[in-house]
């Protein structure tokens, strides 16, 4: 009874033999997509792309299928990857840690080895996967972007990576992300500061701003993010990119540095809806290492993919969507809520009944989630204390090693999370912060259920502007908090989430991308990639690909 | 305060070989602690404890006239489950250090708990035999606070929601005591994870941490402050740890620590209804010291209390010194600690449901209180009942004898004087021996049946303690089968007669204390083997017979 978990070894030897016990995911789950709907799409891209209307297409599906029929090699794909990642990355700073191309490549070529056996490949086999930096990999450093994780190396691959890994894809670095996952622009990591794709001068949003700007700049096929309050899905509403947050407990945290355990979610970044479907097929379903992993069957997230040429005039006839009034009034830019209001009635060219749903509760959301969110975050990196791992500032008392680790490792917003977390549950206070708010989550999660009664999914944008300038919000905390009104609501509920680009505002060179957020049940992210899929594969006068990608590469 | 120096300590946690695992890198850490405040404490001390110790007979007399001590006590027992609370690892006590950890019990980044099932049966086990009330829907909860051998600066524990709580535990206090039949109160029982340990060197000014204990899944069990003097104190203790034992859920090795207790101890004059202030004692590795260490307590408050110096009772946690017999200061309280407790966000609700509860309850083993009622009721005194339930192993030898047919007062003796009496010559335990209930149920059988004598018997029990074997080949190969033949004891019986010609006279002369000497060659002549009955009866028609 007491063996449902063994033990997690340390040894390399050890965890291999662990994930031999793992049942291996078959290609079956993937292959059941209808041949009809991606083989023909994949053979548009080899045509060059002369209109701006051409929809997001599968890069993971059109890879493959080029892959499978010879016409290019894993390594020749490797090195194209590798080009456009090094040329971008100066500018963009997306990656904390890249590995030798070298390493990139052999796995490449061991990848070709098998193809030219007739091997089965796996689903994800030769897929270029980013990953955020507070999720642990066991071959390359995992910091969260912190100093007091500087060098730090884990002894064992998140769950997620473990699951891309033996499902065939490369790891290729570690994306950037503000420090332990507490901001919203990517300009709170201890190391670097990430530049928007659409505009260098811009933030990519936060706190997987590496991991979306990678997938934007085709600096890697697909990433996987954090979501807390809105992680990966503003910055990829910022960076014009599909973000999924799945629902709690849908992927295992198992190996994610944890910020706010109750709220933390790994999500999936990709430059089309499929990709990211197939990425979360990938990583998601339960995992005994993380007791609120779901053991929800994990359906095929895309065998009800239809292709845009087979669609219906009304193909989403009969879906309820509710736009949600609260997030489209006051403080929310222009530019964004036309964005919406447009989608809105490309919703309703597609059949759906789109109507205004209100969520009286919308605006406790805020407020509940920061307390909840530093509440946990202060006890989360009470293990930082630089005894077992990380930096050490030595002293000859006890107290001023822990100070000094502390004070020295953790960068400012951190620690003031940490101090408001730590108030927030001091007695005396405990009932007036961490209770009340747990109170305002249980309203938000009803009203939630209800409004999700009444409608097949809810709408709203994925944040109130779009990307700012960098060093815009910095100062000014409060401002960067109310950037997440759109977002916490959903982590507090525990829902699912998929935010994919819609329109853009002006901005840059080339316009900025505007997010538009689906909200859908819980364990119905099947729903929100179907409807998404079909809302990108219609979408008329918008191309997605940033300024910076030059090259002539089919998105 | 009293400084804590702690040069560094570090762990490369990726490496390979776990026994690496703390390797220092930079120096080493140092704690002098509260050593030197102690050291203080104690001299100033030590004249008092002087006075405390030469008068503390008469003390102790003393309280029940003028002072009440309030006692309460904190138990920690170590679950016996193959892994951790909440990871694979196992724990063995003893094995070296940090060769039995991994990244969940290290805390290291990214690592998750999963509870381990049996802690939750274990503790609905105890919960049960405890007469507690169950919380069906309980959770853990974490709390807070640094130290080197917590490695994710929380303990997972229950807070406000403990799985079982509201009991009670009868306890029979020794005939040597008192006696008695007493009831204390149970607060609560609740789960929580073990800290690790740290190894302070004696010479080196450095500390090192050993987690391989970190994680490993505990129960504590809160007491009312019911207990009035230190051997009510012990003897709960020891009947926690007979509990645990018979529940099969802990070993209760207070030397491996497995079994903690910590007291507290204040004091009031009689009549008083507001409560003294509390002092906490630790370090208590015995039932011994808990008895003793409370009484020197209790001793040392009254003598403070009874000169006018209440005052200098303060909320305190003590250490008792086994060496000195006596409690010293280990840090005042400064303040109630905040531990910022809230709900484990990692870990579900802990549910349990009336099946799962009943099923529980039906598999009970007969516990200790219910054992000794049944053995009371059997005819046995109190002496006997509490010698043989105390030990788990002894009550199943007894009731294993008994199953096969033996009567309880006599299977109750042989293991009490004789069985017990090796047992401590050979520092063996009843499992280790070699005799089986099986054979003791019928040497008692085969003495009772007048197949051999009392005498024969107790010698057939030393080699079946000794060596094993049945009865009843040894009384074959041997040839002990008692003489009942009436014919063959009466040419014995003639003989030595014959052989003493002088002492016969004697005897006829009116010396019948000589007939001792007769049997004694008679049955020397048997071998031992003459039923000493018959013998004495045909013994006596000879001599006194004027032929």
């Amino acid at each position: 009874m007491e063996h449902h978990h063994e033990k997690l070894n340390l040894s390399v030897g050890n965890m291999r033999m662990l994930s031999t016990l793992q049942t291996p995911r078959s290609l079956s789950r993937l292959s059941l997509i209808p041949s009809n709907t991606f083989t023909s799409r994949a053979s548009l891209t080899h045509q060059s792309p002369t209109t701006t209307t051409t929809p997001p297409q599968s890069q993971i599906l059109s890879n493959r299928h080029s892959l499978l029929s010879r016409h290019v090699t894993a390594a020749d794909l490797a090195r194209s990857y590798l080009t456009r990642l090094r040329q971008s990355e100066p500018h963009l700073r997306s990656f904390l840690h890249l590995p030798d191309d070298d390493a990139v490549l052999a796995q490449a070529a061991h990848l070709d080895g098998k193809i030219s056996a007739g091997d089965e490949l796996g689903p994800l086999a030769g897929v270029f996967v980013a990953v955020k930096d507070n999720i642990c990999t066991i071959d390359m450093p995992s910091t969260a972007g912190s100093r007091i994780l500087e060098g730090y190396r884990p002894p064992f691959d998140a769950t997620a990576v473990k699951r891309v890994k033996e499902l065939g894809g490369i790891v290729v670095g570690k994306t950037n992300l503000d420090e332990f996952g507490m901001g919203s622009t990517t300009e709170g990591s201890a190391f670097q500061v990430t530049a928007n794709p659409w505009d260098v001068s811009r933030v990519p949003g936060g706190s997987s701003g590496g991991s979306a700007a990678a997938v934007s700049a085709r600096q890697c096929v697909v990433s996987l993010g954090s979501d807390t309050g809105g992680s990966v899905r503003q910055p990829a509403s910022f960076c014009g990119v599909v973000g999924l947050k799945p629902t709690y407990g849908r992927v295992s945290r198992f190996g994610l540095m944890a910020y706010a355990s109750s709220l933390d979610a790994i999500g999936c970044f990709g430059s089309s809806v499929a990709d990211t479907g197939i990425l979360l097929s990938a990583i998601a379903g339960h995992d005994r290492f993380d007791a609120t992993s779901s053991k929800q069957d994990v359906p095929n997230f895309l065998s009800h993919f239809v292709s845009a040429s087979s669609l219906e005039s009304k193909p989403l006839k009969g879906l309820r969507v509710g736009l949600i009034r609260e997030t489209i009034g006051d403080g929310v830019d222009a530019g964004v809520i036309s964005a919406i209001r447009a989608a809105a009635l490309h919703l309703e060219e597609l059949g759906c009944s789109v109507n205004e749903v209100s969520l009286p509760s919308f605006s406790l959301g805020l407020p509940a989630y920061y307390v909840l969110a530093v509440s946990e975050s202060s006890s989360n990196l009470s293990r930082y204390d630089g005894i077992r791992y990380g930096g050490q500032v030595y002293a000859d008392e006890l107290d001023s090693l822990y100070g000094g680790s502390r004070s020295k490792g953790f960068g400012s917003e951190v620690k003031m999370r940490i101090l408001m977390g730590t108030y927030a549950l001091s007695a005396g206070y405990y009932d007036a912060y961490y209770k009340r708010a747990q109170q305002v989550r249980t309203i938000i999660r009803n009203s939630f259920k209800e409004a999700l009664n009444q409608n097949d999914i809810l709408i709203s944008p994925a944040a109130p502007s779009a990307a700012y300038k960098i060093g815009e919000k910095k100062n000014d905390p409060l401002a960067m908090y109310a950037g997440d009104i759109m977002t916490v609501n959903v982590n507090l509920a525990g829902l699912p989430a998929l935010v994919l680009p819609c329109g853009f505002v002006e901005g840059g060179s080339a316009g900025l991308p505007v997010g538009l957020q689906m909200i859908g049940a819980a364990f119905d992210e099947g729903q929100l990639l179907r409807v998404g899929h079909i809302f990108e594969q219609t979408l008329e006068n918008c191309r997605f690909v940033p300024p910076i990608v030059t090259d002539d590469i089919a998105d | 305060m009293a400084s804590t120096i702690f040069r560094s300590l570090q762990v490369q946690p990726f490496l390979l070989n776990p026994s690496k695992l703390l390797k220092r890198r930079n120096g080493v850490m140092h704690f002098t602690t509260k050593a030197t405040q102690s050291q203080t404490e104690t001299q100033q001390r030590q004249p008092q404890a002087k006075v405390s110790t030469s008068t503390q007979s008469k003390k102790l007399d003393k309280i029940p006239n003028d002072y009440e001590a309030i006692i309460g006590i904190e138990t920690h027992v170590q679950l016996s489950t193959l892994t951790k609370a909440f990871c694979g690892c196992p724990y063995n006590y003893g094995s070296s250090p940090n060769s039995s950890i991994c990244p969940i019990c290290m805390g290291l980044p990214g690592a998750l708990p999963v509870l381990n099932s049996k802690v939750i049966e274990f503790a609905v086990k105890l919960g049960l035999a405890l007469n507690c009330n169950l919380a069906f829907n309980s959770k853990f909860d974490r709390k807070q606070y640094f130290y080197p051998d917590l490695p994710k600066g929380y303990q997972i524990s229950q807070f406000d929601v403990p799985i079982a709580s509201a009991g009670y535990l009868d306890v029979d206090i020794p005939v040597e005591f008192g006696g008695g039949h007493k009831r204390f109160g149970i607060t609560r029982v609740h789960m929580e994870e073990d800290a690790g340990k740290l190894l302070h060197t004696e010479h080196g000014n450095y500390s090192q941490v050993d987690l391989n204990r970190a994680g490993v899944p505990l129960l504590e069990i809160v007491s009312e402050p019911d207990m009035r003097n230190g051997i009510e104190a012990s003897e709960y203790a020891a009947e926690l740890q007979r509990l645990v034992r018979y529940l099969g859920v802990s070993n209760g090795n207070m030397q491996e620590g497995s079994l903690r207790c910590d007291v507290n101890v204040s004091i009031r004059p009689i009549g008083q209804s507001k409560f003294g202030t509390k002092v906490e004692i630790k370090n208590l590795n015995s039932f011994a010291s808990v008895s003793r260490a409370i009484d020197f307590e209790i001793s040392r408050q009254v003598q403070l209390h009874s000169q006018g110096q209440e005052d200098q009772i303060v909320q305190e946690t003590r250490l008792w010194e086994e060496g000195s017999q006596r409690t010293i200061t280990m840090r005042k309280k400064e303040g109630l600690a905040d531990y910022r407790y809230f709900p484990e966000p990692d870990l579900p609700a802990v549910i349990l449901s009336q099946e799962y509860v009943d099923r529980i309850q039906n598999s009970l083993p007969e516990l200790p209180e219910i054992k000794r009622r049944r053995y009371e009721k059997m005819g046995l005194s109190m002496q006997d009942v509490l010698f043989l339930a105390n030990d788990k192993s002894i009550a199943e030898f007894f009731d294993a004898t008994l199953a096969k047919g033996a009567d309880a007062k006599l299977v109750a003796n042989w293991i009490m004087s004789d069985i017990a009496a090796f047992m401590k010559n050979e520092k063996l335990t009843i499992n280790e021996i070699k005799l089986t209930p099986e054979e003791l149920s019928e040497l008692i059988a085969s003495i009772k049946g007048g197949t051999i004598s009392g005498k024969i018997g107790k010698e057939i029990l030393f080699e079946l303690l000794a060596k094993g074997g049945s009865v009843k080949e040894l009384i074959e190969k041997k040839d002990l089968v008692q003489i009942v033949d009436p014919v063959e004891i009466e040419k014995m019986v003639d003989k030595v007669i014959a052989e003493n010609p002088k002492q016969v006279e004697q005897y006829r002369g009116g010396k019948t204390k000589l007939q001792g000497f007769f049997a004694g060659q008679v049955m020397k002549l048997s071998k031992g083997k003459a039923n000493p009955g018959l013998l004495n009866k045909i013994l006596l028609e000879k001599l006194n017979s004027k032929n």
